[in-house]
């Protein structure tokens, strides 16, 4: 099997060809780090290589095989994992310049699980500084470029980890969503990701943005992959108090039995038409009358509140950031600026704060100290609760009617570099139909459902399900990508340029 | 809508230990005042006898067993430390800072 041919595999299949011994790990490995190697300085879907450790990783797997062990579902396979996830001894920056450098003492257990998995860990991707941001131009680093067409943003926060699936570097990557950082890269990119129900995914080792909305999940280029990723980061860990203590839902049967007969889909009305791109809206459509062909019940749903979300999580966010950003002071890791015995401990953090934050960041510690200031923290903060309340509310009645929601994942398609970073609010509408499952906890997927006609650039769907009901993307996503896959032929990405 | 001002502005950088130039503080004072303006919609709908919602699990003290586990060692977390001294974090000084 060429190198080409194994960087084109599914996880599950490259899964298969080392088990089987068709290609040994190293060579799986050694295929994607040539792929990197060729593509990546136009991409830059990567801040670190860990060559070394991902090829001693693979080299494991393989003794493990040689030796008879048995081997898990994903053992063998290349990942890329998001830079806001701890590796210990490999860097993370969370693509800010205030952790350029640092090198944490310890794994996150998302990490801990991936490395017990046997899944050979690449490296770490780019994304906007701290999560913030909707394209990976907040990047201190540097923009991740969109593999469908470089001069256009791969999403963000983790475009770094979308792009590298695009771009045929890695299989599976990890991301993080706190108001769609997986679901819109993968919107924008053609590939799969999926926002876990909060707490079904451990945070520790997660350097938090804002800890009541983040939540790190499985990014693919196939629904089952994503299912398979799924099932080997979730469960409960004590060391994150916010995780439920609960079974995993069975993702991996409901990516294999995709059968939507009977289920009742729901179309949120508040997150259609006006605002959408034209071509957005019509591959949306056109994958819902297919729900409908493939034996769904599809209704009309109103979630009267969801257009109230984007304010209540502009005001929630930058709360929660400005607080954990609080940490970044200088004194105990990362950048230091202006210790040099005329400024007191108060000046310098002063001054490796501004230093080391981004535009976008400082904004958004502003946002936040401004909005939990005494005078007016009920205005702002404490209706933004209020208002997750109704959002949440809104949730529990839909449910109650639909199995699952659906909606486009994001309003456009990928935008170019620079067209709405002197714009903040206009990039913050990136995120207005993801948004809604972050304030509830929610789980939702978004999966690619055609190129947009006008464009050419991918087009996402979002499902949502409810609390613990994360096995309902996976059968809807399934069933929808089986039926897109018949229709066209060959999977999507097939239809990107060559790099 | 309160319109914010760049004193309001410098005081808030202040508090968030954020040392930011005067341009930087006029273009925030602009750029949160449009920012604001925008969120302040949540008010609409914001009724009194609706409860808040601070996070989406209802948790309220999670306990684990008091078992002693393994930790960091001192040179671990000093490790990534920006500047040490004598197995300890070293910090500009603390005194003085409102002289």
């Amino acid at each position: 099997m060429t190198s080409t041919e194994l960087t084109r595999r599914t996880a599950a299949e490259l899964a298969g060809v080392v088990a089987s011994g068709e290609a040994s790990a190293v060579e799986v490995t050694q295929a994607h780090l040539d792929r990197i190697a060729a593509v990546d300085a136009g991409v830059h879907a990567f801040l670190h290589l860990d060559t070394e450790g991902a090829l001693a990783s693979a080299a494991a797997v393989d003794a493990a095989r040689s030796a008879g062990e048995s081997l898990g579902p994903l053992a063998g396979v290349p990942l890329a994992l998001k830079d806001v996830l701890t590796m210990k001894g490999i860097p993370t920056t969370c693509g800010s310049r205030i952790l350029q450098g640092w090198r944490p003492a310890y794994d996150a257990t998302v990490t801990a699980r991936l490395k017990a998995a046997g899944v050979v860990i690449l490296g770490k991707t780019n994304m906007d500084e701290f999560a913030m941001g909707s394209s990976t131009e907040h990047s201190a680093y540097g923009p991740t470029h969109n593999p469908w067409d470089l001069d256009r943003i791969p999403g963000g926060s983790g475009g770094g980890s979308a792009a590298a699936l695009a771009a045929f570097e890695a299989p599976l990557a990890i991301g993080t969503d706190t108001g769609g950082s997986i679901r819109q890269p993968a919107a924008v990119t053609g590939t799969v990701g999926v926002k876990p129900t909060y707490g079904g995914v451990s945070r520790y080792g997660l350097v938090a943005l804002a800890s009541s909305l983040d939540q790190a999940g499985p990014c693919a280029r196939t629904v089952l992959d994503a299912a398979l990723l799924h099932a080997v980061i979730a469960g409960h860990d004590p060391l994150d108090s916010t995780s439920i203590d609960a079974p995993v839902p069975d993702v991996v049967s409901a990516a294999l039995h995709a059968d939507v007969r009977g289920m009742r889909v729901g179309v949120v009305r508040e997150l259609t038409g006006e605002g959408y791109q034209a071509g957005v809206q019509q591959r949306f459509d056109e994958a819902v009358a297919l729900l409908t062909e493939l034996g769904a019940d599809v209704v009309e749903v109103s979630c009267p509140h969801f257009p109230y979300a984007l304010a209540a999580y502009y005001l929630i966010l930058p709360s929660e950031a400005s607080s954990n950003l609080a940490k970044f002071d200088g004194m105990r890791f990362g950048l230091r600026s202006g210790d040099d015995g005329q400024h007191s401990v108060e000046e310098v953090m002063g001054l490796t704060r501004a230093e080391g934050f981004g535009d976008e960041v400082i904004r958004r510690i502003m946002l936040g100290t401004y909005a939990l200031s005494a005078g007016y923290y009920d205005a702002y903060y404490g209706s933004a609760q209020k208002v997750r309340t109704l959002i949440t509310r809104d949730f529990a009645a839909a449910f109650e009617q639909v199995d699952v929601l659906v909606s486009p994942t994001a309003p456009t398609t990928a935008f170019k570099l620079g067209e709405k970073l002197d714009d903040p609010l206009a990039m913050y509408l990136n995120d207005i139909a993801t948004i809604p499952a972050n304030l509830a906890g929610t789980p939702g997927m978004s999966l690619p459902v055609g190129l947009a006609p006008e464009d050419g650039l991918p087009v996402g769907l979002q499902i949502m399900a409810p609390v613990m009901a994360d096995d309902r993307l996976y059968r809807v996503g399934a069933a929808l990508e089986t039926a897109l896959l018949s229709r066209w032929g060959t999977p999507i990405l097939e239809g990107a340029p060559v790099l | 809508m309160p319109s914010i001002t760049p004193a309001e502005v410098a005081h808030l950088a202040r508090l968030a230990r954020l040392d930011l130039s005067t341009d930087h503080l006029g273009r925030l004072a602009g750029e949160l005042d449009v920012i604001l303006a925008s969120v302040a919609k949540v008010s609409e709908v914001a009724a009194a006898d609706i409860p808040p919602t601070s996070h989406p699990l209802p948790l309220t003290n999670v306990f684990r067993a008091d078992v002693v586990h393994a930790c960091l060692t001192r040179d671990e977390a000093l490790a990534a430390a920006p500047s040490v001294e004598a197995g300890r974090f070293r910090v500009p000084r603390i005194l003085d800072e409102e002289a």
